[in-house]
């Protein structure tokens, strides 16, 4: 009961967010409510127990993304009122893809409606007591099956970090 | 709607401590925080030789008081074209930020509102760098070049320290191997030492870092009153600047609090694990008891009636506060309030020793300029960060897979870390050498 | 924990809505901001079915987009930093140095 409540709270606040997110105006209103959209997204990743996930996503997109954006936003600052007046062909173009994606996954529930469980061939989930502690199963996986995805993505960070700086740079 | 009532009762049965102590942090931790600008003004004019508040209350205690009066009842000016939303926004979320992660701190063994999560310390990180929103949002919604400009630069010290401070709390953790904080803690008991001793220069760094993070002297150039007027909080008046002022000293508490449970043993004594040292939990009784002593002596001295009846009652409080404590050691009822207790008066103890180390350096050292400031921070503070995490990881390894003795492992590590550092000192002096022969060699041209 | 369905519908949500913002948005600082909602939309779905399966392997996954966020956003940033020193805008309909 508390979970769904939970759910359900953090669900809402994400898509509303999300929806007032592409239709700001103000580029830094937009960064606002992507900010709370991350984080009603480390909500649910918490109400899905996946504890270190929760902060990562916090300490990494919160913490740092959305901060590298909103210095960019005030960087970049134009006095112009920049409205979102969209072009008339894609207003349709992005309607267009919207019922696309939608009608692809309804199509997909459809088809799939008689089998057991929606075709979603689910065990069934095990409940919170019994699952070991998150950071430690994290790290155990992280550093031996995936430990060269781990230094490759180090290198990528590494190699995104010199791009960012030589892009950046004032061409004296 | 049965069912529903029943889980909601169920809820606040299995809950309601927590949401107590919710509740308790969010309504003491301002106070407590006005308590402590008193406490640093005191400080403050004991060591510039003159008395600081002792107009309002006795001796200025209820200073604290007199200026949440004032702040509540000043007006509010919002500036004219400023985005009205985040500009309340902004102070709101600096506070939100301090005070959730004050919720995951445990103020001994049994005082924590997140009881036992499994990521404690990260989750502390984590949401004090939320605190950073509230900084660059509230500059930018104040429409003021000095606000703009003194929240950037507060918002790139806080970074850039924010990375120097977690690599420092790696090497604890390191040590600890785990993240959660009473586990941290048992560890520190089960080596028998506070991880200070062992990991000292990773201390060192979260110290330097952490003042830096709480933007205190000598580090606070965004919001020095001769700079930038106020940096960030230039627009902000009455309610909203306590906000961000009660925000900012309730940081140096959580601050406070993860170097204490980190790398001043948390809630355990000095010596936690030696026997015939015992009679150590004896000091905290002793300790509350001799303030009594020392109020009761001056309460003798003091010029005026309404002083005296004070000190006579801060007497009173203390020796009553150091009976519960004894009483906790003594009377073989309560022995199961002793953990408790008086791990909470240590851990306050060494919180309180730290925040005065923070104070002691605010009234002592000059501000960094930002451009020195950043410097240190990038290429001291990280490259020894990291040459500290991989020493000790070095050192656990030698001794786990080696045998070598913990210490001398250690000792050995912490060598070749200190090489690093006077390395990176060398190179620093370099650079400003070559620095200020440039500036010496330009600013010729206007020589005689 | 819901049934698995109520988190495909949040995460298609979210993903339908970035996918939106990357279409009709001028400002491309914007457009990367929808981007960045729909690695999210992802990762949800991610994580959600590793706590189905009961291992940590979705959530690996899912860190590592996190991180591979993290780079592509700082370096679609520098370039925008960088077209702004030059050409003064952050319009997406203004970029058009390539049109013929």
């Amino acid at each position: 009961m508390l979970d769904s409540i939970i759910f359900y709270f953090f669900a809402g606040v994400a898509i509303l967010s999300a929806a007032l997110m592409v239709t700001r105006r103000n580029a830094i209103h937009s960064a606002v409510f992507l900010i709370t959209t991350l984080l009603a997204t480390a909500g649910i990743f918490l109400q899905l127990r996946a504890e270190f996930l929760f902060i990562a996503q916090i300490i990494l997109y919160v913490g740092g993304i959305m901060v590298l954006f909103v210095f960019v936003i005030m960087l970049v600052r134009l006095d112009v009122p920049l409205n979102h007046i969209t072009f008339r062909f894609q207003k349709w173009v992005a309607l267009f893809v919207a019922m696309a994606l939608a009608c692809e996954v309804g199509v997909m529930f459809w088809y799939v409606r008689r089998l057991p469980s929606a075709g979603l061939l689910t065990p069934p989930a095990p409940s919170p007591d019994k699952l070991p502690p998150n950071s430690e199963q994290f790290a155990k996986v992280l550093f031996s099956n995936y430990l060269l995805p781990f230094e490759i993505a180090s290198v990528l960070l590494l190699v995104a970090m010199i791009g960012a700086v030589i892009m950046a740079k004032k061409r004296t | 709607m049965s069912p529903a009532l029943h889980s909601m009762i169920s809820f606040l049965q299995t809950w309601w401590v927590q949401l107590a102590s919710g509740v308790l942090i969010v309504a003491v931790v301002p106070l407590i925080a006005g308590y402590v600008v008193l406490v640093e003004r005191k400080l403050m004019a004991d060591m510039q030789a003159r008395l600081g508040p002792m107009r309002v209350g006795p001796h200025g205690l209820l200073q604290p008081i007199a200026d949440a009066l004032k702040l509540l009842i000043k007006e509010d000016i919002i500036p004219d074209d400023a985005d009205k939303v985040i500009f309340w926004l902004a102070p709101v979320v600096s506070m939100t930020a301090a005070l959730v992660s004050m919720g995951a701190v445990a103020f001994g063994p049994w005082f924590q509102v997140a009881k036992d999560i499994n990521i404690g310390i990260l989750f502390i990180l984590g949401v004090s760098s939320l605190g950073l929103f509230g900084i660059v949002l509230g500059g930018w919604a104040s429409n003021s070049h000095y606000a703009l400009i003194g929240a950037l630069r507060s918002t790139a010290q806080l970074v850039s320290y924010e990375t120097a401070a977690g690599l420092a709390i790696i090497s604890g953790l390191l040590l600890a191997g785990t993240l959660q904080i009473r586990s941290i803690v048992d560890a520190q008991q089960h080596y028998g030492v506070w991880f200070i001793f062992l990991a000292p220069v990773a201390f060192f760094i979260y110290l330097v870092a952490s003042i830096a993070e709480t933007n205190r002297a000598p580090f606070d150039l965004p919001e020095a009153e001769s700079e930038l007027v106020a940096g960030y909080m230039t627009e902000y008046s009455g309610f909203r600047w306590a906000l961000y002022f009660l925000g900012e000293y309730a940081n140096m508490i959580v601050v406070a609090a993860v170097a204490t449970t980190l790398f001043l043993g948390g809630w355990l004594r000095p010596f936690p694990n030696v026997r015939w040292l015992n009679w150590l939990d004896l000091l905290p009784a002793l300790f509350t008891a001799a303030v009594g002593v020392y109020c009761v002596y001056r309460a003798g001295k003091q010029p005026v009636r309404v002083q005296t009846l004070f000190m006579w009652a801060v007497a009173a409080l203390c020796f009553l506060v150091a009976l519960i404590l004894a009483a906790t050691l003594l009377v073989p009822l309560l022995q199961a309030a002793r953990p408790g207790l008086l791990g909470a008066f240590w851990f306050m103890l060494k919180v309180g020793g730290y925040i005065y180390v923070f104070m002691w350096l605010r009234f002592t050292l000059p501000r960094y300029r930002f451009d020195q400031l950043m410097h240190l921070g990038w290429y001291l503070l990280i490259p020894l960060a990291i040459v500290n995490v991989f020493s000790v990881g070095m050192a656990m390894m030698l001794e786990s897979e080696f045998g070598w003795n913990r210490w001398l492992a250690l000792v050995v590590t912490m060598l070749f870390t200190l090489l690093a550092a006077a390395f990176l000192l060398h190179l620093n002096d370099k650079r400003t050498a070559a620095a200020s022969s440039a500036a010496a060699e330009t600013s010729d041209s206007y020589a005689g | 924990m819901m049934p698995v369905g109520h988190y495909l519908f949040l995460s298609l949500a979210l993903f339908i809505i970035g996918a939106i913002g990357v279409i009709t948005r001028r400002n491309v600082i914007v457009i990367l901001m929808a981007i960045e909602l729909i690695l999210n939309a992802v990762n949800i779905n991610l994580v959600a079915f590793s706590r189905i399966f009961g291992d940590v392997h979705g959530q690996v996954f899912a860190l590592f987009i996190i991180a591979d966020a993290a780079a592509e956003a700082a370096v679609g940033l520098g370039i925008i930093i960088a077209f702004f020193r030059n050409r003064e805008t952050v319009l997406a309909d203004e970029m058009d140095l390539l049109k013929w």
